[in-house]
């Protein structure tokens, strides 16, 4: 259960980008029904970025995410990870690449319920085939590094949303992965602890060097991020680097 | 990872602990009515062999009549038997070890204040060797008794309890209608017999005392023959036929007058009974189990429903669909064979019950035990299959969008 696909070098400039859409369609329906969620995306993000998707409800934000984050695949175009060509790979396969190199956070958390933060941390370290005292240490320490230490023995509904959500956090870079896909992760949440959250994911960015790309309705989120991508009707209407940040 | 999924599996069972109940009380019962039926049905059988061992599997008894009666039936219109057929019996054939007359009556015992109806039974010292039957208190019968028809008796323990209590019933005078005899022993305890008789409910007197005094005339019932050791009751039996065709004066051709009963044949008769009691009532317990097995499968497939995001969720972080197969798999394994397990305890409890009803022994059979636990494991397998190769199909992008 450890067996890892193999993946270019990231570092190297010259070697295959992190992630490489290219002329990426995604149909759903067939005939009179046909919709196109996505049409003809072509994206690059390089290792180390922070990303913010945003857009109008409909416009295949999420349709996109879920193709980067190899739980589905485009109906037309090339979608590569590292260089790995993800549309050719089975569910198994595409399976392992989300256990070693993605994580992912939700808007709506997406906890087992009545089970505690330790063990939720502790879950995709469990597929992964990691002995159980290591699974334990890792857990803690993720769920420390998202400043809950001490909390690990709640259940999902003895914490606050925004706990809940660090939580979440703490399940998604357990693993160490290459890159966090965040699905409106602070749309459940107030401002304050949105902002809480978008300091997580930039600290984990900058001294973890983990790739971050987040969907997000709210301007005052997509702020921390160092790129800005706009989607309208499927496609890539703009994608500039954050004037603010820059 | 298989000791890890275990531990999913029993997570999510106690998770929801009422509904797993629930979910496996189809096996329990099925599992629990299987092993107590069994069990008791074992036992009785177990109980009707002994005692027919305990009766002498080696034993014949004769009787006159038509063919194709039970050795209950009435005696009808053939000639009686008499001593001479008992001697001629124990002296001709080889293969027996001893032949005993029996006659017997019902009739009231009365000593003192006390009454009791029994079964007066009229022969000799060797009802007591073909029976393997020793006398307990006092003596057997002497010759000059046996000879002289004198009013002489051996008790049964169920008479001496009755009519003496804890007196000494030895040499007192008990009243058998217009007789008095006087008691020379006492029989050792038998007990119960599955037929549903206290084997020790009897008094013997001597044959020509019985006879002369109580039937009025020279008639024996019932000879009961012991066969030898190493000899074959079914050769031992057929001599007895040619033997008596012989002094009864049946030609060729003629049906016998009489009867030879083998208490093999009536003891596999009567196993036989409960043997097709026992399986017909277990046919009807397995059906349970199968329908118990369908509800696994009906309360996993709405398990998997209402855990449909919880299985996006395990997808979603990496599970594959091997993993998530194993997972619902061994869940509804570990649930059968949680169900398996109760449903043993259950029903041996059950069974515990049934056999002090029924006066038996408790026989629980191990291999009917391992077999209703690898059951149960078959069941959850089988029911479990296809509600866990629906959970590791789901599509983690749908999973994780459901309610
Ligand atoms: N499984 C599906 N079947 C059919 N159509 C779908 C499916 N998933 C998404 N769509 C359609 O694809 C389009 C893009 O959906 P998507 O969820 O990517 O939008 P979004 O940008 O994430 O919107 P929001 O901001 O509301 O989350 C929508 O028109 C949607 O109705
Ligand atoms: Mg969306």
């Amino acid at each position: 259960m450890t067996e890892r696909v193999s993946k270019k070098n990231t570092e190297d400039p010259q070697a295959a980008p992190l992630i490489h859409l290219e002329g990426v369609s995604k149909i759903y329906g067939q005939g009179e029904a046909k919709v196109y969620a996505l049409r003809g995306i072509d994206l690059v993000i390089q290792s180390g970025e922070f990303a913010a998707i945003m857009g109008p409800s409909g416009s295949g934000k999420s349709t996109a995410m879920n193709i980067i984050g190899c739980l589905d695949t485009p109906t037309e175009g090339h979608y590569r990870f590292g260089g790995v060509e993800v549309g050719g790979l089975g569910r198994d396969q595409r399976a392992l690449l989300r256990r070693n190199f993605l994580g992912f956070v939700f808007q709506g958390y997406n906890l087992l319920a009545r089970t505690s933060a330790l063990d939720n941390v502790e879950l995709p370290l469990i597929y992964k085939g990691v002995p159980a005292a290591k699974r334990k240490s890792m857990a803690l320490e993720a769920l420390a590094k998202v400043g809950l230490a001490g909390r690990e023995s709640h259940d999902p509904s003895q914490l606050s949303g925004g706990q809940q959500q660090r939580v979440a956090i703490a399940r998604a870079i357990v693993t160490r992965p290459d890159v966090i896909l965040a699905d409106e992760p602070t749309g459940n949440l107030d401002s304050a602890r949105g902002e809480e959250i978008m300091d997580l994911l930039t600290a984990l960015n900058r001294d973890e060097g983990i790739t971050i790309i987040m969907v997000t309705h709210e301007p005052d989120m997509a702020e921390y991020a160092d790129r800005l991508i706009r989607f309208v009707d499927g496609r890539v209407e703009s994608d500039v680097q954050n004037p603010v940040r820059n | 990872m298989f000791y890890e999924t275990v531990r999913l599996a029993l997570q999510a069972i106690m998770r929801n602990l009422l509904r797993s109940f629930l979910t496996v009380l189809g096996i329990v019962i099925g599992v629990a009515a299987v092993i107590a039926l069994v069990t008791v049905g074992q036992g009785s059988t177990d109980q009707v062999e002994a005692d027919v061992t305990a009766l002498g599997t080696n034993l014949l008894m004769i009787k006159p009549g038509q063919a194709s009666q039970g050795p209950g039936s009435t005696t009808g219109s053939a000639a009686s038997l008499t001593l001479k057929d008992v001697d001629a019996i124990e002296s001709e054939i080889a293969r027996v070890r001893v032949a005993a007359p029996t006659s017997a009556r019902s009739m009231t015992a009365i000593y003192g204040n006390e009454n009791h109806a029994t079964s007066v039974t009229g022969t000799d010292n060797r009802y007591l060797v073909a029976r393997d039957w020793e006398v307990a208190l006092g003596r057997s019968f002497y010759d000059s008794e046996l000879r002289a028809g004198a009013a002489a008796c051996i008790i049964g323990d169920t008479i001496r309890a009755e009519l003496f209590g804890n007196g000494d019933p030895l040499g007192a005078a008990i009243r058998l209608k217009q007789i008095s005899c006087r008691v020379i022993g006492v029989l050792e305890a038998r007990g119960a017999s599955s037929f549903g008789t206290d084997q020790d409910d009897l008094i013997l007197l001597p044959i020509r005392t019985f006879q002369r005094r109580i039937a009025g005339n020279q008639d024996v019932d019932l000879i009961y023959a012991a066969v030898k050791e190493n000899a074959s009751t079914e050769k031992a039996k057929a001599d007895i036929e040619r033997l008596m065709r012989e002094r009864r004066r049946i030609s060729a051709g003629e049906e016998d007058d009489f009867n030879v009963f083998d208490m093999k044949q009536i003891s596999s008769m009567l196993t036989g009974i409960t043997t097709v009691l026992t399986s017909l009532l277990s046919a009807v317990a397995a059906v349970s189990l199968f329908v118990g097995g369908i509800g696994i499968m009906n309360i996993m497939l709405v398990s998997v429903t209402e855990r449909t995001r919880e299985i996006g969720i395990r997808l979603a972080v990496g599970a594959t669909e091997g993993q998530v197969l194993l997972q619902f798999l061994v869940e509804s394994i570990v649930l059968s064979l949680i169900g398996g397990l109760i449903g043993i305890i259950l029903g041996l409890g059950l069974a515990l019950i049934g056999v002090r009803i029924l006066a038996v022994p408790f026989a629980p059979d191990p291999t009917l035990i391992g077999v209703a636990f690898l059951f149960s494991a078959v069941v959850g397998v089988v029911f479990g299959y296809f509600p866990a190769r629906r959970a590791a199909r789901l599509d983690p992008i749908e999973a994780l969008r459901h309610q």
